[in-house]
């Protein structure tokens, strides 16, 4: 799956989470969840529920901590892929 | 001086009716809404007929985000949310996205909370899936549930709380609002009940043997109070909820009053003298009824109507001689007696509040609903009250004053006035 791949599919994943549309469509590596989409962060771990189903991998309570904009999203998720 | 209080809105998820007029067209028709239930026969229910409002499945979103609606699987919440938002809308309440409004409140009570989300949770977790509950299960199976919702999406600012004495509230929300509008501390309180439906909230009560088996294929005639052949409850589900409102608020808005809130009482009989956990103390009910009248400050003699807890089980004519003993009235004098839960079966803790609306609407629009499955009144019945004061027929009538009763398990008893505005 390359990045671009990647990003289309998270976008689709964060969508029914996300409180400002703006951020939404103008999301890029550097959007934040909780800041720039207004994410409210009790469904963060929603998402990463969501995560792993797409991606058929598990996200630690360490990573998870860490997931908090789309570019580490994408980064923990490819090292996911990459270990399976 | 204590504050008048005056119901300015509300809000109806009945299983015989959504929404304040399908639920008046029905309850002046006689309209049942007990059905027969397949899931329940194949988990080899006894009873297998209840009753469970028809929410069409667009609805929900009316009233619901679509974010909310994620992983949402609480009927009784869902009921609430309906009943609590169309109840606040009724009063010309409005709905402001960014500010508090810290004189309005809510005591919105249940039995349980989001049973059947709790049963999904557990499966999830007993499978060592702790970390696959997702966001939401506190907040659906919390009994606060219903009135943290509510309280989210009207903005409220003022106690949010929910209450729980299992059949009585319904009731008892609509009395705890009432004195906190009368004591000054809030101008409005949106106060009801609501009860999730289905096997795992019905399967204890199903075990207990207290609803009846015996109308399985003719589930309408199964709900019998005051009959002779009524042998049981039949479970129901849905939410009530009403504005309640200080009447110099109420008159500043120039809101539509739909009656008032006279007064009413709270009591337990302890679990003595014949009352137990589940069997009421007679002396205890009778109590709660004339302190009601007293608080109310009326004569026994001015109740047009009672709206009674009525469940049809073996206990409806002790019901009935405690009203006669606590007024002081019988045969001919004795009040028009009724029961909702003929048509709408016991909706357990959200049956006060759906059983009051019900009263209130019949002050407002001057009727009698029936009472259906009464054509064979228990013969203790007949000899304390005159036949004429229960009807299968509506009646129209012009009624001043309506008494309404809930009792429940816990030994616990609710008695409220409403009078016409």
């Amino acid at each position: 799956m390359t990045k671009d791949e990647l990003l289309v599919t998270l976008k689709n994943i964060v969508k029914p989470y996300i409180q400002d549309e703006e951020a939404f469509i103008n999301l890029t590596e550097n959007t934040d969840f909780i800041n720039d989409l207004k994410i409210n962060s009790a469904n963060l771990v929603d998402v990463v529920l969501d995560v792993e189903d797409e991606f058929d991998i598990e996200i630690d309570n360490d990573a998870m901590e860490k997931m908090l904009s789309v570019k580490a999203a994408i980064d923990i998720i490819t090292t996911k892929l990459n270990e399976k | 001086m204590k504050k008048r209080v005056v119901i300015t809105g509300l809000g109806v998820v009945a299983p015989n009716g959504v929404g304040i007029s399908a639920f008046t067209n029905a309850i002046k028709n006689g309209v049942s809404g007990i059905q027969f239930y397949t899931d329940l026969k194949e988990l080899g229910f006894s009873c297998c007929i209840g009753g469970t409002p028809q929410i069409p499945e667009t609805l929900p979103s009316n009233y619901l985000t679509s974010l909310q609606l994620r992983n949402f699987n609480s009927s009784g919440i869902m009921y609430g949310c309906i009943a609590g938002i169309d109840a606040w809308k009724d009063a010309g309440l409005m709905i402001s996205n960014d500010t508090v409004d810290f004189d309005s409140g809510t005591i919105f009570g249940t039995g349980t909370s989001g049973v059947e989300k709790f049963r999904e949770a557990i499966y999830k977790l007993d499978d060592n899936k702790v970390k696959r509950l997702g966001s939401t299960v506190v907040a659906q199976t919390m009994a606060s549930g219903i009135s943290a919702y509510l309280g989210g999406i009207l903005g409220l600012g003022n106690q949010v709380t929910t209450n729980s004495s299992a059949c009585s509230t319904g009731t008892e929300a609509i009395l705890l609002g009432y004195d906190r509008i009368t004591s000054g501390k809030a101008k409005r309180m949106l106060v009801g009940s609501c009860s999730d439906h289905g096997p795992y909230l019905w399967g204890g009560f199903d075990a207990m043997r207290v609803m009846t088996y015996k109308h399985n294929e003719k589930p309408t005639k199964g709900s019998r109070p005051m009959s002779q052949t009524a042998s049981g409850f039949v479970p129901g589900s849905g939410a009530g909820a009403l504005v309640l409102e200080s009447l110099e608020s109420a008159l500043e808005r120039g809101a539509t009053i739909y009656a008032e809130v006279l007064g009413g009482a709270i009591n337990s009989g302890g679990q003595r003298n014949g009352g137990t956990m589940t069997a009421p103390n007679s002396q205890a009910v009778e109590r709660c009824i004339k302190e009601a009248v007293d608080d109310a400050k009326i004569s026994s003699k001015e109740i047009d109507l009672i709206n009674g807890h009525l469940t049809a089980t073996s206990k409806d004519a002790q019901e009935i001689q405690s009203w006669v003993n606590a007024l002081e009235l019988e045969g001919v004098d004795f009040p028009y007696i009724q029961s909702l839960k003929s048509m709408v079966g016991h909706c357990l803790a959200a049956a006060g509040s759906i059983e009051s609306i019900s009263a209130i609407l019949q002050l407002k629009e001057e009727f009698i609903f029936p009472t259906i499955n009464c054509e064979d009144i228990h013969p203790e019945i007949m000899r304390m009250i005159d036949p004429h004061k229960f009807s299968n027929k509506l009646i129209s009538k012009k009624l001043n004053i309506v008494a309404k009763a809930s009792f429940g398990f816990g030994d616990v008893n609710a008695c409220v006035i409403f009078k016409r505005y």
